[in-house]
């Protein structure tokens, strides 16, 4: 009771207010919501200091990527510079024959943007899907640039008669929306026929379906050889004492930190059938100096050349798991009878999972977008599918395709990406 | 790692054979790299070692291709080495200047991406920080998406920057960032911040944020407890940040192959152009001497590490 009374005298005489109310602070406010308005204060500090560089990368490299998307699926070239043609494609069904009002608004459209020299923006668009249209538009737009007169089916036809080709009126259908997805169709070595239907490209032609796979097939087989090179040295570093690992470590980190051009440098001049591992080959007799090995410049120089350059990125994740494995876990299975094999396969193993996959992620993420790698030493038969953006971006100059192909392979990259972040977390990653 | 005495026969061989296949990897890592340090030296215009390098003849070693590397581009390489040759050599040789452009896009750039990234990561270490995760993730994008996508995405950007406003209903007109220095050096701050971001926050890991509390609680205001107390700790993983940022700028050709004009050869482009036309070993001179560079990096950053675990109390010695 006594208790019970106290505590009312405190209650009366408490000149902060009555206890039964909410908890306020000293200036009478409630305390939740002091204690939210501080938080959000914290928040809003800590945002403000992620926000400049936020801003920096949201502009300097998510919205240019955001542009270059916007490539793949919409191009004006036709629709914006042929807008009677256009028109005419929109009001009539699809496999139409031109009629008089077609051939007009061909006719009068090419004079146009002849004269407003836009004919080759026209030409390169419609030759995306239809390739070697390109010379048809520029050399008709030279002639009918001063003007041009009805008949214009029987005019047009005379300045050349594949203006009548159905596949070709198809093709600028097809070209007349700005928005199409016949990009992404292409990418994937898939086309529209005179129906429009989708049908596989002619068999010669197949080539982005064949790359992809090369790329992630190759980009495997990379990654597995990274974890069958990088296993026994991350356990060997992770075993021996401190002071041994951190110098063989600088055997790792000096390819790590030594430029990627020098390091394809030095593997062409290894693997060069006049180079240096030839030359050992012949010297020592194991094949005769007329049959060295071609190495490089194939297949074979891609694998060795980025299994070498990738290899830290596999070591490194391991490396960092095994130094937290408990070596006594080991010698536990080995004393209750288990053979060192069980025990590695039983015990350790499962331990450097972790570590294994981090690695194993990393690896195959920065192999499938290779490219100064597999350009320099790859041949042919050794390129892979960022080569081939290259070769639309700064070759054929079909921007389109490159960058349909550039958001297929981003797509595969970003859902890796995703993966990565559930499974390791991108602030686990490490370096050095 | 010893054999444990309880090892069987078989066991023993084992773990010879597999100190052993440690031996050949580490050999399969870290030969490549030293092979062309002697054949930069090399006499003849060849990538092998010619008979004289073999057996050790002076004759067979010589320094033209370092030599090379000078007068390849001057205007008067022949003349008499005087002053005036020196500065034609400075002026021109093309590997002369791609080293100043190099230096001056790789320090400006991991100025940018290493003041830039060290405040993003003291707001990302704190705990109240939102979507921390999802922000995170944006920031290492430009490390996991592949170069070519990003280079790709550049290369529209950079030719007309302004066409983004466009959405907007504005036509501004501005100025190509393509093949201006600036938009190198963009292009590879945005490439270096994922480093520096990476190596802040987990320097911060181990930061005991009750000393900036004891900072302010003796007076000093967030200022000054910043670069009193706050930055004097982190600055071993900043400093490692940077030449993280400052490496990958140094060694980055995709971007500067789509957005960089003819005045921004780096050495990265201008070996690129080496390999692709007329390899030479001139190639491998510089090769060397970017590897001697390496080793020196990988020498700041091992003691800076060990400076800043020292500091943080994580490492036992």
């Amino acid at each position: 009771m006594t208790a019970l009374n106290f505590g009312d005298d405190m209650a009366i005489t408490d000149p902060s207010g009555p206890a039964t109310g909410p908890l306020t602070t000293a200036d009478g406010k409630p305390l939740v919501k002091a204690l939210a308005r501080s938080q959000a204060r914290l928040r809003r500090k800590a945002f403000f200091l992620v926000l400049p560089l936020l801003a920096f990368v949201l502009i300097t490299f998510v919205v240019p990527i955001g542009q270059m998307l916007q490539r793949s699926f919409y191009n004006d070239g036709f629709s914006a510079n042929m807008p009677l043609t256009s028109a005419w494609f929109a009001q009539t069904e699809r496999g139409t024959v031109p009629d008089d009002a077609a051939w007009q608004a061909l006719a009068l459209d090419l004079q146009a943007s002849a004269e407003a020299r836009n004919i080759g923006t026209v030409g390169t668009r419609v030759n995306y899907d239809m390739p070697g249209t390109r010379s048809l538009f520029t050399s008709t737009g030279r002639k009918v640039r001063r003007g041009i007169d009805p008949p214009y089916q029987q005019t047009l036809l005379e300045i050349d008669d594949e203006w009548a080709d159905p596949q070709l009126w198809s093709t600028m259908r097809e070209a007349s929306k700005p928005y199409t997805a016949n990009f992404y169709l292409a990418s994937v070595d898939r086309t529209r026929d005179a129906e429009g239907n989708i049908e596989q490209v002619d068999e010669r032609q197949r080539v982005y379906v064949m790359l992809f796979w090369r790329t992630f097939w190759l980009s495997g087989l990379i990654t597995a050889l990274t974890f069958v090179l990088g296993f026994p040295i991350a356990h060997l570093l992770a075993t021996l004492p401190m002071r041994k690992s951190n110098l063989l470590m600088i055997l790792v980190l000096l390819p790590f930190w030594t430029s990627l051009l020098v390091r394809t440098t030095s593997w062409m001049v290894l693997l060069q059938q006049q180079g240096v591992i030839n030359d050992l080959l012949v010297w020592i007799g194991i094949i005769p100096d007329g049959q060295r090995w071609q190495m490089i410049y194939n297949q074979t120089g891609t694998i060795i050349a980025m299994t070498h350059i990738l290899l830290p990125f596999m070591i490194l994740p391991l490396y960092s798991v095994m130094r937290t494995i408990n070596p006594s876990y080991v010698r536990a299975a080995r004393s209750l009878g288990a053979t060192s094999w069980t025990a590695f396969r039983r015990i350790y193993f499962p331990q450097t999972l972790p570590g294994l996959g981090a690695g194993a992620m990393l690896v195959f993420i920065l192999a499938v977008g290779y490219y100064i790698t597999p350009a320099l030493v790859g041949g042919s038969s050794g390129q892979l599918i960022s080569n081939m953006i290259a070769q639309h971006m700064t070759g054929t100059l079909n921007w389109s395709i490159a960058a349909a192909l550039a958001a297929l392979l981003l797509g595969a990259v970003l859902a890796l990406y995703w993966l990565y972040d559930r499974l390791v977390g991108v602030d686990n990653l490490k370096l050095g | 790692m010893a054999v444990p005495s309880y090892a069987t026969p078989l066991e023993r061989i084992w773990h010879y054979a597999y100190v052993a296949i440690c031996v050949a990897i580490f050999f399969f890592l870290i030969a490549p790299i030293i092979v062309i340090i002697p054949l930069s030296f090399n006499a003849e215009p060849y990538f092998t070692f010619t008979e004289k390098m073999r057996s050790f003849d002076p004759e067979g070693y010589s320094l033209r291709w370092y030599d090379s590397l000078l007068t390849f581009g001057m205007q008067a390489p022949d003349a008499v080495r005087d002053t005036s040759w020196w500065a034609d050599a400075w002026a021109n040789a093309k590997w002369v200047k791609a080293a100043k452009n190099s230096i001056i896009i790789g320090v400006c750039s991991t100025i940018v991406a290493t003041s830039l990234g060290t405040l993003a990561a003291l707001g990302l270490s704190r705990p109240e920080m939102p979507f921390r995760r999802a922000i995170m993730a944006i920031l290492i994008s430009p490390m996991i998406v592949p170069l070519i996508i990003t280079a790709t995405g550049m290369f529209f950007f950079y030719s007309n920057p302004c066409e983004l406003l466009t959405i907007f209903g504005f036509s501004p007109q501005c100025g190509r960032l393509a093949g201006t220095y600036v938009g190198v050096i963009l292009a590879h701050a945005t490439l270096g911040i994922p480093f520096v971001i990476i190596t802040v926050t987990a320097t911060l890991v181990g930061f005991d944020q009750s000393l900036n509390r004891a900072a302010a609680s003796l007076g000093a205001n967030p200022r000054v407890t910043f670069f009193r107390v706050t930055m004097p700790l982190i600055l071993p993983g900043v400093v490692s940040g940077a030449l993280f940022a400052f490496v990958t700028s140094f060694d980055e050709v995709v971007a500067v192959l789509f957005i960089a004009g003819p005045d921004q050869q780096t050495i990265p482009r201008q070996m690129w152009n080496g390999i692709r036309e007329q390899i030479s070993p001139a190639i491998l001179a510089v090769a060397t001497l970017l590897v001697i560079f390496s080793i020196a990096l990988l020498t700041t950053v091992e003691l800076l590490r060990r400076r800043s675990e020292r500091i943080r109390g994580l490492s036992p010695q």
